[in-house]
């Protein structure tokens, strides 16, 4: 049988959780299946530029599964110099990517 | 499209990293050329997104996602763009029942016994499930 998705509108499981600012650290962790944290900021450090709002979880969705609880998304800004053993662009350079947040834990 | 010389790094042993992830990981200068895309190409994209519209929502992106993220290093190096598409398409057809893999086989057989009868070249290849 078919299980389809759903991609109706979601409302957050919980309240944020963290908001623009705040340092945050992205989890060290392996994982099987499908997930949208980048391998190379896992364990690193950067700060909360924005806060997207709760979407469907993408590692639910990829089983087919409605992908609740909704996960909020945040736009983390990390420098690039914390990312790379040896990273020769000017200090100010940073990068940005959207991680969930089941993969964010407070840092100071 | 040349395909872009690729030197594989390996992934191997790197404690859960999955062979699609790979920034930061050394494969040479990133080939930026542009090339027309093949009507097979189109048809893919076509067909990945009837798929995942309202209407049938058979997949969703992230379950694509999810099966061509499971090829192995080897596989996933060597196959092209699309081709990646293609097959994680027709694997999620079987998962989700909508076809089944003797039907898929069945098909496949028929439009390479047609072709061979016209002449036109078709791969030998069998695409592993």
């Amino acid at each position: 049988m078919v299980k389809r998705w759903e991609r109706r509108a979601v409302k957050p499981a919980t309240a944020a959780r963290f908001t623009r600012g705040d340092r945050v650290r992205v989890a060290a962790r392996p994982v099987l299946g499908h997930c949208r944290t980048p391998w190379y900021l896992r364990g690193k450090t950067g700060v909360v530029a924005a806060v997207h709002g709760p979407f469907r979880d993408p590692e639910l969705l990829a089983y087919h599964k409605p992908g609740l609880p909704a996960r909020v998304l945040y736009k983390v800004r990390f420098k690039q110099g914390d990312l790379w053993g040896r990273y020769l662009g000017p200090a100010s350079d940073q990068l940005e990517a959207d991680i969930y947040e089941h993969w964010l834990e407070p840092a100071k | 499209m040349s395909e872009p010389e690729r030197k594989n790094t390996p992934r191997k042993g790197a404690g859960g990293r999955a062979v699609h992830d790979i920034g930061g990981l050394t494969f040479g200068p990133i080939d930026r050329s542009e090339h027309d895309l093949a009507l097979w190409e189109k048809r893919t994209d076509a067909m990945l997104i009837l798929l995942r519209d309202n209407k049938r929502s058979i997949l969703s992106v992230d379950a694509h996602r999810r099966v061509i993220e499971s090829y192995g290093e080897q596989e996933y190096d060597r196959i092209a763009y699309y081709e990646k598409w293609i097959r994680a398409i027709r694997n999620l057809l079987v998962e989700q029942q909508v076809l089944t893999r003797d039907e898929i086989e069945a098909r496949v057989a028929e439009v390479r016994a047609k072709h061979e009868k016209t002449g036109r070249k078709a791969p030998k290849e069998r695409v592993p499930w």
